[in-house]
C-alpha cells in the first residue's frame, strides 16, 4: 500500500528532510545514551571481542584445535600454550579461541529459530482472537509449565546428542516467551487508529499481521532476544556438560570443562579456564543487553 | 478469588493434559524400540510380535493413548529402567533431597539477597549498590557447573575446608528414614553428628544454587525499596520523627516484601528443579541426577512421569505464589480479563 494518508499541510520534500533530521537526532541521541553506560559500552567491547575472535580464530589459534599430541597432555600453562594443554595433548587456548565460533553459531541460530516461530504464534494469537488465541497460548501454557532447562533437555535427550539438536531442543524452550510478548505488543497496537482505518479500507489481514503489526513488536522482541542470548549460551553449555549438547571432539566451552573435570585436582586449567571464557561471554551479552533495553525501550529511554 | 482460582485450576487441568499428549508423541518419536529393548536383539520375530499384543502396542494409537492415560490416572508411571523400580516410589525417594537442598539454597538467598538489596536501595549508586549490580550480574552470568567445580577445587581439594561431594560422610549411617530430609530425621533421631554434617556437605551446593537467587532476590528488593522510600508516607513516618533505622525496616519494608515475595516464591520453584546441574556435579542424590541419568540412558519411562512431576510441582507452586500475591496485597483483585 502507498502511504496515501499523509497530511497534506508539509509538502513531500520538507516532510522527508524532517524526518531524516529526527532520524539523526535518534541515532546521535542512542550513542550519548550509549556512552553514559560504562557497562553497556564494557559488554559492547566483549561482544565486539567474541565477534572478532570467531572472525578470525585460525589467526589467533597457534594450533589446531583437533590435533592431539599426547606426548604434551596436561601441560600447565605457558608461553608455548597460553592456557595449558587438555587430557589429549590439545592445546586449550587454541580450542577455547574456536569454541567462540560454536558459542556464537548456537547462540544466532536459536535466536534465527525461535524469534520468527514466536513472533508468528503471537501476532496470529492476538491479532485473530477467539479460538485461535486460546489453543495457541494453551500450547504456549504448556511449554512453559517447565523450567526451560528441563524442557531443554528433555528435547535434546530425546532428539538424540549432537550440536544441531541441542540448539533446536533450546529454540523449543525459548519460543513461548516470545510469543506472549507478541501477542501483547500486537493486543497493544491492534485497536490503534491506523490500524481500524486500514481495516476500513480493505486491507488484507495478512497485510496488516506482517506489514504493520510485526514492526511494532520488533523492538521488544529484540530487546528480550538481546538479554536472552546469554541464558541461551548458558543452556547450551550445561547440555554440553551433561554430553547431550555438542560431541566431542568438538570445541565447545561446556563440553571442554565437562572434560577438565577428571583432572580437576592436579590440572586445574583444563576445566577451569574454558569456563572463564563462558562466563565472560555471557557477562558481555548480559550487559549488552541491559543496555540495549535502557536506549530501545521508551519508557527506559532518558536522555 | 473463587473464580480465579478455579479458572486457574481448569486450565492446570489442560496444561497436564496437553504435556499428556505430548510426552506420549515424544516417546513414539524418540528414535528408540521399546519392543528391541525388551526383547533383547537376538529375539526370533514371533517374541516380538508376542510381546507386541501383550503390551498393546498392535492396537490403534488412539487406544494407546487411552490406555497411557489410564495408566497415568492410577499414579502408574511406569518401571524405570535404570532401577527396575517403578517411577513413582524412584521419584519420592529422590525428591526429598532435592527438596532439602532448594529449600537451604532459597534460604541462603532470601539472607543475603533481602539485605543486599534494601541497602543497595538506601545507598543507591554508591559502593554498596555498585556491589550489589555486579554481584547479580556474576550470579547470573555464572555457568553453575564450572562455580561448582571451582568451589570444590578451593574449598574441598585445596583448602579443605568443607567436606566432599555427596549428603553425608561415608563414615557415618543415616538416621532411620521419616521424611527423607536429613536435617530433619536427625533431628528426630537426635543424631547431632549426623545433623553438623549434612549441613556441611549442604553449604557448597546451596550457595552453588542460592547464587542464582541472590541475583533476582536482590534486584527485586532494591526496586521496589526505590519505589516506597519516595512515598509520602515514609516521608511522614520521618517527619514524625522516626528513626531511620525503624522508618526502613517498619514502614518501607513490609510494604516493599510483597512484589520480593513473588520472586521468592518463583525462584524457589525453578530451584526445585533446576537441580539437574548441581546436583550431578556434587554428587547430590536428587531428583536432578536421577532426571539427568535418565536422560543420558533415554530412561523412557523415567523421562516421562519425572517431565510429568516436574511440571506438576511447577505449577502448583506457580499457582501458590500468584494466591499468595493476592492475599499481600489487597489491591489486587483477580477478575476475568
Amino acid at each position: 500500500m502507498t502511504p496515501t494518508a499523509a497530511p497534506r499541510t508539509l509538502d513531500v520534500r520538507e516532510a522527508k528532510r524532517r524526518r531524516a533530521a529526527a532520524r539523526r537526532q535518534y541515532i546521535r541521541d542512542t550513542y550519548v545514551l550509549w556512552r553514559r553506560n560504562r557497562l553497556m559500552v564494557l559488554g559492547t567491547g566483549i561482544i565486539a571481542g567474541l565477534l572478532l575472535v570467531a572472525a578470525v580464530a585460525p589467526l589467533l589459534a597457534t594450533y589446531s584445535p583437533y590435533e592431539q599430541v599426547l606426548a604434551d597432555r596436561l601441560l600447565p600453562p605457558s608461553w608455548a600454550h597460553l592456557f595449558g594443554t587438555d587430557g589429549l595433548g590439545r592445546d586449550i587456548a587454541s580450542r577455547v579461541v574456536y569454541g567462540s565460533r560454536v558459542s556464537l553459531t548456537i547462540a544466532l541460530l536459536v535466536a534465527a529459530i525461535s524469534t520468527p516461530i514466536g513472533m508468528l504464534i503471537g501476532i496470529l494469537s492476538g491479532y485473530l482472537g477467539g479460538a485461535v488465541d486460546e489453543i495457541l497460548m494453551r500450547l504456549a501454557d504448556i511449554f512453559l509449565a517447565f523450567p526451560r532447562l528441563i524442557l531443554a533437555i528433555a528435547f535434546a535427550a530425546a532428539l538424540g546428542p549432537g550440536v544441531e539438536n541441542a540448539i533446536i531442543a533450546i529454540a523449543i524452550a525459548h519460543w513461548p516467551s516470545y510469543a506472549r510478548l507478541a501477542r501483547a505488543e500486537t493486543l497493544n497496537v491492534k485497536n490503534n487508529d491506523y490500524i481500524q482505518a486500514m481495516r476500513v479500507l480493505g486491507v488484507g489481514k495478512l497485510h496488516i499481521m506482517a506489514g504493520h503489526i510485526a514492526p511494532m513488536c520488533l523492538s521488544s522482541i529484540i530487546v528480550r532476544m538481546s538479554l536472552d542470548m546469554g541464558t541461551i549460551i548458558l543452556t547450551a553449555a550445561g547440555l554440553g556438560f551433561l554430553g547431550l549438547g555438542a560431541q566431542p571432539p568438538m570445541p565447545e566451552w561446556g563440553l571442554m570443562v565437562a572434560d577438565g573435570r577428571q583432572f580437576l585436582v592436579d590440572q586445574w586449567w583444563v576445566s577451569t579456564l574454558p569456563g572463564l571464557a563462558i562466563l565472560v561471554v555471557v557477562m558481555g551479552f548480559n550487559l549488552l543487553g541491559d543496555g540495549i533495553r535502557d536506549v530501545l525501550d521508551p519508557r527506559q529511554r532518558q536522555l | 478469588m473463587g473464580r480465579y482460582l478455579l479458572r486457574r485450576l481448569v486450565t492446570l487441568t489442560i496444561t497436564l493434559a496437553g504435556i499428556m499428549v505430548m510426552t506420549f508423541f515424544t516417546s513414539l518419536v524418540i528414535p528408540l524400540d521399546p519392543l528391541a529393548s525388551l526383547a533383547g536383539p537376538q529375539a526370533p520375530p514371533e517374541t516380538v510380535e508376542r510381546l507386541r499384543t501383550l503390551y498393546g502396542f498392535d492396537q490403534p494409537l488412539y487406544i494407546q493413548f487411552g490406555r497411557y492415560v489410564a495408566r497415568l490416572g492410577r499414579g502408574d508411571l511406569g518401571v524405570s529402567f535404570q532401577t527396575s523400580r517403578p517411577v513413582l516410589q524412584d521419584i519420592l525417594t529422590y525428591f526429598p533431597a532435592t527438596l532439602e537442598l532448594a529449600t537451604f539454597a532459597i534460604f541462603l538467598g532470601i539472607c543475603v539477597g533481602i539485605p543486599l538489596g534494601v541497602l543497595s536501595a538506601v545507598y543507591k549508586n554508591r559502593f554498596i549498590d555498585q556491589f550489589c549490580r555486579v554481584l547479580s550480574l556474576v550470579g547470573v552470568s555464572t555457568p553453575v557447573f564450572w562455580l561448582g567445580l571451582v568451589l570444590m577445587l578451593v574449598f574441598y581439594f585445596k583448602l579443605g575446608w568443607l567436606p566432599e561431594p555427596g549428603r553425608l560422610d561415608i563414615m557415618l549411617i543415616e538416621p532411620p528414614r521419616v521424611v527423607g530430609v536429613l536435617l530433619i530425621d536427625s533431628v528426630i533421631a537426635r543424631d547431632w553428628a549426623v545433623f553438623r554434617d549434612a549441613i556441611t556437605h549442604l553449604i557448597m551446593p546451596a550457595s552453588v544454587l542460592g547464587l542464582v537467587g541472590v541475583a533476582g532476590i536482590s534486584r527485586i528488593t532494591r526496586s521496589s525499596m526505590l519505589e516506597v522510600l519516595s512515598q509520602e508516607y515514609v516521608k511522614t513516618a520521618r517527619i514524625k520523627g522516626l528513626g531511620e533505622f525503624l522508618v526502613i525496616t517498619r514502614h518501607a519494608l513490609r510494604n516493599a516484601m510483597v512484589p520480593t515475595v513473588t520472586v521468592v516464591g518463583l525462584t524457589y520453584g525453578l530451584l526445585l528443579e533446576g537441580s539437574v546441574l548441581t546436583e550431578t556435579i556434587f554428587s547430590w542424590p536428587g531428583l536432578g541426577r536421577y532426571l539427568a541419568n535418565a536422560f543420558l540412558t533415554l530412561d523412557l519411562n523415567t523421562i516421562v512421569g519425572g517431565t510429568m512431576f516436574v511440571a506438576l510441582t511447577f505449577c502448583v507452586v506457580n499457582l501458590v505464589v500468584d494466591v499468595a500475591y493476592a492475599y499481600l496485597n489487597p489491591k489486587i483483585t483477580y477478575t476475568e480479563p
